[in-house]
């Protein structure tokens, strides 16, 4: 079981990174947003120091949805599900495996990209260990519940703008948790609540979304 | 290990449409169950149900030996369908170390049946590059990577060529004599020894609705 799930994780991470695609295209996504804030909003250094968390948080969710509507997408194209399904592992653990390599292909990148963003932005540097945490996390979660948005959505076409619709009133949470951290992180204000409040949405997504993805995937692939 | 399907009262249906209504077969271990029928009569839809893939509408499959109680164990079988499950952009060797590490195989195994299947100049490849015959010989390398006791097999020979039809029968026949099953959607029927399973259409146009 094992072997087959490092089998599969590295030629998902492989397939990820072979293209180009999804790492480098989320990344310059990331950071051409990022750029376009002190356009739209003008250099005044004050303004976005007050919200380079919020922002950096946005914009994080919103790059996360990028190489969601391929996760399941071309697997299920190529007929590549006939093969897992008669691996040794459960479609639940299939899925979660690949919503993994995702985030490390994608999430991880990103994650490693938000506190340098945010100081760029005007956060204080002594923030940068705090936002890595919690953009980690964050993102953890964003792949999982994208992951769940992604399986419902397969077979249909147009299947990006409906994985959008469906998963950001999703990723909110952790966008209030996270932005809300790094808020009191700067006003001085204790941050263990918001941490913990982040935490516990990315356990509820790793205990919840395998389920829903695998049923969802179930019924697409019947 | 006496290995058998068997299939008691099998319904199953595609959407909403009753495909196979009240089927009962046997196979034992060493025979090969030919399937035919015109087209569009369930014969994927039977093997995809025998993989596992979609439960019967009514009815049970079993496959294992005599005391599995298991209905259908995923690593009993190997599903070969009309979809050759290949990723476009990767190369024929990582798709094939995949495929054995995923299904259990060995690095002697897989080195066996590239062999056996005359893959050796495809290797460094992209898999868009394979004609329909190569890619099917690609994926009829994990029926030989990994040995399993029932092969699920969907017009396995129509992409093929002459010679490699027979290389595929001899592959077939080779599995039956270790004791193996087959179950394999045919419209020519195969050079050796079968028992056909005639599929007609249940009852056209019929719809079950619930």
């Amino acid at each position: 079981m094992i072997p087959a799930a490092l089998a599969l994780l590295k030629r998902d991470l492989s397939l990820a990174f072979a293209r180009g695609g999804g790492p480098v295209l989320a990344a310059g996504f990331y950071i051409t947003l990022m750029a376009m804030v002190p356009l739209s909003l003008g250099p005044d250094a004050q303004t976005l120091s007050r919200i380079a968390p919020g922002l950096t948080w946005l914009c994080l969710a919103l790059a996360s949805l990028l190489s969601l509507e391929r996760l399941f997408e071309r697997d299920y194209e190529d007929g590549v599900f006939d093969l897992l399904r008669t691996g040794p592992l459960a479609l639940e653990a299939v899925a979660l495996l690949k919503c993994l390599a995702q985030w490390l292909g994608t999430g991880l990148i990103l994650s490693l990209m938000t506190p340098v963003v945010m100081i760029i932005l005007g956060a204080p540097a002594d923030a940068a260990g705090l936002s890595l945490i919690a953009a980690l996390i964050g993102s953890l979660s964003f792949s999982l519940i994208g992951g769940v948005g992604a399986s419902l959505t397969l077979g249909s076409r147009k299947g990006g703008v409906l994985i959008a619709l469906l998963v950001l009133p999703f990723y909110v949470p952790p966008v209030i948790f996270g932005a809300g951290l790094m808020d009191a992180y700067v006003t001085g204000a204790p941050i263990a609540q918001a941490l913990g409040l982040l935490g516990a949405y990315g356990l509820f997504a790793l205990a919840l979304s395998p389920i829903a993805m695998g049923a969802a995937l179930r019924s697409a692939l019947n | 290990m006496p290995f058998a399907i068997r299939v008691e009262g099998l319904s199953l249906k595609k959407g909403y449409k009753l495909l196979i209504s009240e089927l009962n077969f046997e196979v034992g271990p060493g025979e090969c169950v030919a399937l035919t029928g015109a087209n569009g009569v369930g014969k994927t839809t039977l093997l995809r149900a025998l993989a596992g893939f979609a439960p019967p509408h009514s009815g049970s499959i079993r496959i294992g030996d005599d005391n599995s109680d298991d209905s259908i164990v995923a690593s009993n079988s190997h599903y070969l369908g009309h979809a050759e499950s290949l990723s476009p952009s990767r190369r024929v060797d990582q798709e094939l170390s995949f495929q054995c590490a995923y299904l259990g195989g060995t690095a002697q195994t897989l080195a066996e049946a590239v062999g056996k299947l005359r893959l050796n100049g495809l290797l460094d490849l992209e898999t868009r590059m394979l004609s329909a015959g190569q890619k099917r010989r690609l994926s009829l390398a994990r029926l030989l990577m990994v040995r399993r006791p029932v092969w699920l097999l969907d017009e396995p020979m129509s992409p093929l060529d002459a010679e490699h039809r027979a290389s595929l029968a001899g592959m077939m026949q080779t599995h039956l004599s270790e004791g193996g099953l087959i179950v394999c959607a045919v419209h020519d029927p195969l050079p050796f020894e079968t028992r056909e399973l005639r599929l007609v259409r249940a009852e056209i146009g019929e719809a079950v609705y619930g």
